[in-house]
């Protein structure tokens, strides 16, 4: 099981500064929490360092965000060690968060895994060329797609050790891939067997407005009882 | 008043109580390893556990409060155990759990003997293991030269990183990771920066912080304890004093609540190994230009000779920081018998005298009082290093509702957010003259504080600048029924007692500057070692260091440092307090009243007290106010103002420095301690770093 | 089954344009101004009578919970927080959501931070999410160029609706966990008392609630509560989604309705257990925190949230994780275990030691490599974190150990017994093999 450390210190840049388009993100981020509350802030301005830095948080990034968000360092290196997400140590081109949790564990998942290592070699190891490294991450949140991985910012579903195989092949290859499940699905329906929201008046627009019967009847009601009493 | 039921005992506490303090209210016990009464609450130990009846589950008592409690059906008190099974069991539980990565390492440990761990263990655990795996194990830290850390140990309780947060004021420690992997660290393991760290040693239940300088040297049980009073500093923190045999082991804070509550600094604390470096442990006499070691009646005879043949307005007499009232005392007795009117205890040149009424020169809003206040102006003084637990309370009022502080005088660090309004006299002048946002603050204010620091005051014009300050104060209403805010902060532990006991020039007499510039030929100087004395001058040194004092000096008498005798001081709110003796001063060093007395003697003029008793017996009779240990004597701050407004002045342009420049070098024992010399060099390094 | 015209999540599945004219087309932002005039006592009441517990697992009243927020304002504003950091083992359903029919969830903001006297509401998205952050943060752009939310929209009522995502940490869906990580801090939980409602995010009133219990909203105030409180069964009403997964022919996502019975939910959307219903294990009924229940006490089980606290387990958050007789039982829940031991925040006692021993017993035992008075010092170890943390997360670690222990603590025995029968199964190989 993975433990993370901070990447030594020949490896870490001596300097980092946010780019300009970066600098306007963090300025909008921080504009969307009342003054004086700029550490909430602390992940997305975390988590655009580390993709400015290449996948990884220098430990010049996290001082940088301190900087920018008038924290002390320590605060914010809480938050980089305590979220699983950021990357203290260099990732492949193509970073693999491998989904080991129960659900996909009983669909399958190890062997995913088995692939990962016999391809990528051991957790948190970047290949030779560059391109990959992995990790073993706790639920990723699309187990009725298990198993799946998560390659960068895009989910791989529905895996299977052939399917796998060819989308690490595409990959390293530099070929497009699909996104999402590898075997036809769409999303998380009951593969070619969909037997709910058929119905095509869900989106005829026929449902537009035909709830407000029921206030216009409640709305007549007691206008009634009143005509009644009159009379 | 809220009513509640702790095992069976019915107690009346105040609504906003917590379970905890309603328990020991009611005389029951809670263990406890994560909550501290002056911490933000945690509640992450789960040691506190109690039954409350009617919740599901056991909650937390040091964070469950009296009101969160629902009252019985028929409106019965709420029920509290902290006795029951359900209690007992979930104890036991966390404490297993806190054992299972807690090293049996105990016989190698610091904290054994005084460690909660180990005491709550024995008291609320089990005495067997069920843990078969292995244990934790997490690298150690490197904090400075201060705190020792041993990691495997820790407990995670989060005290020290509340305490260098909330207290302290200097975020330096955090948790990273998370779950059973979270650490306790630094940032990037950089020693810590706060002058109080110490404290988190202190504060650590388990033996992961200790103090570093006292590794390995003693064991609890070993010491015998001595109630004393802190010196370095003006503030008088409530000290114990811990020797083994003749020597001082080490010093930790006691209570006082009006002072220190019970931090102390770093100072304070590990000066011990200055108590026995560069002692001056026999008497010596200059010769050819060299000092030689002599015995007590050559000294006595040489200064006996000099004495003699110098007229007494060529005499004086100077007492240094460290200095005693009683040693003022019998000094100041021993000038006026031999005719002397040039005698000082300010060698800082400070324009504080007790012509203008005690008031003028004590912190009359007192430490604990600045709770109240609701705007502070700081001029001259930079009181996280002159004042470290009168900063303290600054910070800890500021954080209950930020209110506004004002400085003048050096843009330091200090722990809260303050305006800057300028360097000197003149921004002083525009406050007075309402210029300015902050003098509409000030203004504003229902409780103002001025705290007027040394800074302000050491310079040739500082009775201007003093007579100023009263101005302000007068102008924004900081002297009401009830309210004193006008305040002085002093960096020397003797100063308020030179100043009762009227330590200062007499009618024509010359001022400690001007003795030390050649105004005198034969000085006495008690222990004062900041200052530089002109050469021609015939120096007696009775001190306890191997100083600047004593390497001017022509006669040294060596006296005993403060842990080695008992003394008074009276710190800068005027809080008379006693020091008690702890050790023995080394060789034929001896207690400083007494040197005086046996050199009156021989000069002639015996003086009139045969014991320590009959000395105080004497001052008290002449200044009562001394006589009432631990209390402050109320000063008449109206009339001591007024006074001080009256004198007017044009204070110069020079902008205020304070004059502590080396938090960690203060005093000669200071300097003579291995490990101050260490921390001053960290702190000279981080403040280069962060010039950079 | 549940009939479509019943069914609130329309585009569960993708298959229709997630934007606003469609969505619109399906009936979102159908009348939502005619809804806030009708005030907020009658919001907060409709949702009251219409049954709705909350969907993040814990299934607290979700009208109840908006009750609580202060009707005057002290001078604090009222934050409204949705709590999207889905990260339950076994739940998938927020997600579908988020990126499928955003603009109900965008429709729920404003009506609850309506309701609950809000102009600001924060919605915390799981930091894995990338692809659902953009979705939503498209939908949420429309709304605000269409002035369906905004400082100045057309409902009038001003609402500010921010998109906050988080970076890996699963306790993050505690609330005060959540708000914790909003304020930029790390994701412990705070003690409670006070309670959100009172001193939430930034110290002020502040209410989290799970996307579908906000998504709902807008389609329960339209179509009345009564109508959502006739389907299901007492107590246990209206549509949920439930995510299927594990041992089923077609996991999947599907609305249904409450108190559904498992075995029809398997057969009419899942196509059925894999091997058939005799293969069937074990399920673990509302999520990883939820005790399993074996094969013959779920089967024809109603999924509800009763029902199955009466099986000794949970509805949770209707993840139902199928696990058929080929599972290694002891090795699931020692996965999940393991997952605990994972996301511990690490701040109180039991749950940071607590949950690494659990998980190294446990191991242990699904190798066999354990003593059998170790099952009892296991189960006494997750009683010992139960109930005595600071948030539910000891409990959740605790409580699939203590079903496995329940239901299968033979096989936990059988495991011991092969291993102490021959321990060297596997030779040991030498370096020089």
């Amino acid at each position: 099981m993975a433990v993370r450390k901070l990447a030594p210190e020949e490896i870490q840049p001596k300097s980092f500064k946010f780019s300009p388009e970066n600098e306007a993100f963090a300025d909008q981020q921080i504009a969307k929490y009342p003054p004086g509350r700029q550490a909430s802030a602390v992940i997305p301005l975390l988590w655009r360092a580390q993709e400015q830095a290449g996948g990884w948080l220098p430990q010049k990034a996290i001082e940088a965000v301190a900087a920018k968000l008038d924290m002390p360092d320590i605060r914010v290196m809480e938050v980089a060690t305590f979220y699983t997400m950021f990357n203290l140590e260099p990732v492949g081109k193509y970073f693999i968060q491998f989904c080991g949790t129960t659900p996909c564990q009983l669909r399958g998942a190890g062997d995913i895994k088995k692939v990962l290592e016999r391809r990528v070699g051991e957790q948190n190891h970047v290949t030779a060329d560059g391109n990959f490294s992995w990790l073993e991450v706790e639920c990723l949140g699309a187990c009725c797609n298990a198993p799946m991985v998560q390659i960068n910012d895009d989910y791989y579903e529905d895996l299977t050790v052939e399917n796998f195989e060819k989308l690490l092949d595409d990959l390293a290859a530099g070929r497009p891939v699909k996104k999402g499940p590898q075997n036809g699905r769409r999303a998380s329906e009951p593969q070619d067997a969909i037997k709910t929201l058929t119905d095509p008046s869900l989106y005829d627009g026929s449902r537009i407005g035909a709830w407000r019967k029921r206030f216009e009847e409640e709305a007549v009601k007691p206008a009634d009882t009143a005509t009644e009493k009159k009379s | 008043m809220a009513k509640i039921i702790v095992d069976g005992v019915e107690v009346d506490v105040p609504p906003e109580y917590t379970l905890l303090q309603a328990a020991e209210a009611a005389g029951a016990e809670v263990p406890r390893f994560c909550f501290h009464e002056r911490l933000s609450i945690a509640g992450n130990c789960r040691m506190c556990l109690v039954e409350v009846k009617g919740a599901p589950k056991p909650v937390a008592s040091c964070a469950w409060g009296v009101r969160d409690c629902r009252p019985g059906p028929n409106g019965e008190p709420p029920e509290v155990s902290t006795k029951s099974a359900t209690v007992k069991k979930a104890r036991e539980g966390v404490m297993e759990f806190l054992l299972i990565n807690h090293p049996l390492d105990c016989p190698i440990c610091d904290q054994g003997g005084q460690c909660d761990l180990q005491d709550q263990a024995m008291a609320y655990g089990v005495d067997t293991s069920r843990y078969h795996e292995n244990k934790r194990a997490v690298p150690d830290k490197d904090l400075g030269p201060l705190v020792k850390t041993s990691m495997n140990r820790c407990i995670h309780c989060t005290r020290c990183i509340r305490f260098t947060t909330e207290v302290a004021g200097v975020p330096d420690l955090g948790a990273i990771w998370r779950g059973e992997d979270m650490e306790i660290t630094s940032y990037l393991e950089k020693a810590l920066g706060s002058e109080l760290q110490s404290n988190v040693a202190d504060l650590c239940p388990v033996g992961a912080l200790t103090h570093k300088p006292e590794a390995f040297h003693y064991r609890p049980w070993e010491l015998s304890k001595t109630d004393s009073v802190d010196v370095t500093d003006a503030v008088g923190s409530a000290i114990r004093v811990d020797s083994r045999g003749r020597e001082v082991m080490r010093i930790l804070p006691r209570v006082n609540e009006a002072v220190n509550e019970e931090w102390i600094t770093d100072k304070a604390r590990h000066i011990v190994d200055g108590l026995r470096l560069q002692r001056l442990d026999r008497p010596f006499v200059r010769e050819n230009g060299r000092l030689r070691p002599a015995t007590w009646q050559e000294a006595f005879s040489v200064i006996a000779n000099r004495v003699k043949g110098t007229n007494a307005k060529r005499i004086g007499a100077i007492a240094g920081d460290l200095a005693a009232v009683e040693d003022m005392y019998a000094l100041k007795a021993l000038m006026q018998s031999l005719g002397v009117k040039n005698i000082d205890g300010r060698q800082d040149g400070t324009a504080l005298s007790p012509a203008y009424g005690r008031a003028s020169y004590l912190f009359n809003s007192t430490i604990a009082g600045i709770e109240d206040a609701d705007a502070i102006l700081i001029v001259g003084s930079n009181p996280r290093i002159e004042g470290s637990l009168v900063n303290v309370r600054i910070r800890k009022r500021w954080r209950t509702a930020p209110m506004p502080i004002g400085v003048i005088g050096e843009k330091a660090g200090l722990t809260y957010d303050y305006d800057y309004l300028g360097a000197g006299p003149e921004t002083l002048a525009d406050i007075l003259a309402g210029r300015g946002s902050f003098a509409e603050k000030l203004k504003n204010a229902q409780r103002p504080l001025i705290i007027v620091g040394q800074g302000a005051l050491s310079h040739p014009d500082g009775l201007a600048v003093l007579s100023l300050a009263a101005q302000v104060a007068q102008n924004i209403g900081a002297i009401t029924e009830g309210w004193n805010g006008f305040s002085i902060l002093h960096t020397a532990a003797s100063r308020v007692g030179a100043l009762d006991l009227g330590f200062v020039p007499g009618e024509g007499g010359l001022s400690a500057q001007e003795m030390a510039k050649g105004g005198v030929d034969v000085l006495f100087n008690l222990g004062a070692d900041e200052i530089d004395i002109a050469p021609g001058t015939f120096v007696i040194y009775q001190g306890t260091h191997g100083d600047r004092g004593a390497h001017r000096a022509d006669v040294i008498l060596p006296g005993a440092t403060y842990t080695e005798k008992s003394g008074t001081y009276v710190n800068t709110e005027g809080r008379v307090q006693m020091g008690n003796r702890a050790a023995f001063p080394p060789g034929e060093a001896r207690e400083d009243w007494a040197i005086l007395r046996a050199l009156s003697d021989v000069l002639g003029q015996r003086l009139p007290f045969d014991s320590l008793n009959a000395l105080r017996a004497k001052l008290y009779a002449e200044v009562p106010h001394l006589a009432g240990v631990d209390s402050v004597v109320p000063a008449d701050v109206a009339a001591a103002v007024k006074a001080l407004a009256a004198v007017g002045g044009t204070p110069g342009r020079e902008g205020f420095k304070s004059p502590v420049g080396d938090f960690y070098l203060t005093n000669p024992i200071a300097r003579a301690s291995g490990v101050m010399a260490e921390c001053s060099a960290l702190a000279r390094g981080l403040k280069l770093e962060a010039a950079e | 089954m549940l009939q479509d015209k019943d069914r609130i999540f329309t585009n569960l599945y993708g298959l229709h344009s997630p934007d606003l004219k469609a969505a619109k087309m399906r009936g979102a932002w159908d009348g939502t101004k005619f809804l806030l005039e009708k005030g907020r006592d009658w919001i907060i009441d409709e949702m009251k009578k219409s049954g709705l517990r909350g969907r993040g697992g814990a299934g607290f009243p979700t009208g109840m919970k908006w009750s609580f927020m202060p009707k005057q304002s002290d001078g604090r504003p009222s934050y409204l927080v949705v709590n999207a950091d889905e990260s339950e083992p076994g739940t998938c359903k927020d997600r579908e959501i988020m990126r499928h029919d955003p603009h109900l969830l965008i429709e729920g903001c404003l009506i609850a931070s309506f309701a609950m006297n809000a102009n600001a509401a924060y919605i915390y998205i799981r930091g894995e999410y990338i692809t659902e952050k953009h979705a939503l943060q498209r939908a949420i752009d429309e709304a605000y160029e269409a002035k369906l939310i905004g400082k100045d929209n057309i409902h009038g009522y001003p609402l500010d609706l921010y998109l906050h995502h988080g970076a890996g940490a699963y306790i993050c869906g505690e609330e005060t966990a959540l708000l914790e990580s909003l304020e930029g801090k790390k994701g412990m939980p705070r003690l409670k008392p006070p309670f959100p409602a009172n001193m939430g995010l930034y110290g002020c009133p502040t209410t989290v609630n799970n996307v579908e219990s906000i998504a709902v909203a807008g389609e329960i105030l339209r179509r009345g509560a009564s109508w959502f409180s006739s389907i299901g069964r007492p107590n246990n009403v209206g549509t949920k989604l439930f995510c299927v997964s594990g041992h089923v022919n077609k996991p999947c996502n599907v609305e249904e309705a409450m108190g559904i019975t498992f075995r029809e939910l398997i057969d009419t959307h899942c196509g059925g257990i894999r091997g058939g219903w005799d293969n069937l294990l074990a399920v673990i009924p509302g999520g990883s925190s939820v005790p399993c229940v074996p094969a013959d006490q779920i089967m024809d089980a109603y999924m509800d949230f009763d029902t199955l606290r009466g099986l000794r387990s949970g509805l949770g958050t209707a993840a139902v994780i199928v696990m058929d007789k080929s599972t290694d039982i002891v090795r699931a829940i020692t996965r999940i275990s393991y997952f605990y031991k994972h996301e511990s925040c690490g701040q109180c006692t039991p749950c940071r030691e607590g949950t690494g021993w659990m998980w190294r017993v446990l191991t242990r035992m699904a190798e066999g490599r354990a003593q059998k008075r170790e099952i009892d010092m296991l189960l006494e170890v997750s009683t010992q974190i139960e109930g005595h943390t600071i948030c539910a997360l000891g409990d959740a670690a605790a409580w699939p150990v203590q079903g496995l222990i329940r239901h299968f603590r033979h096989e936990i025995e059988k495991r011991i017994d092969d291993y102490a029968a021959n321990p060297h199964s596997e030779p040991v190989m030498m370096a020089a093999e």
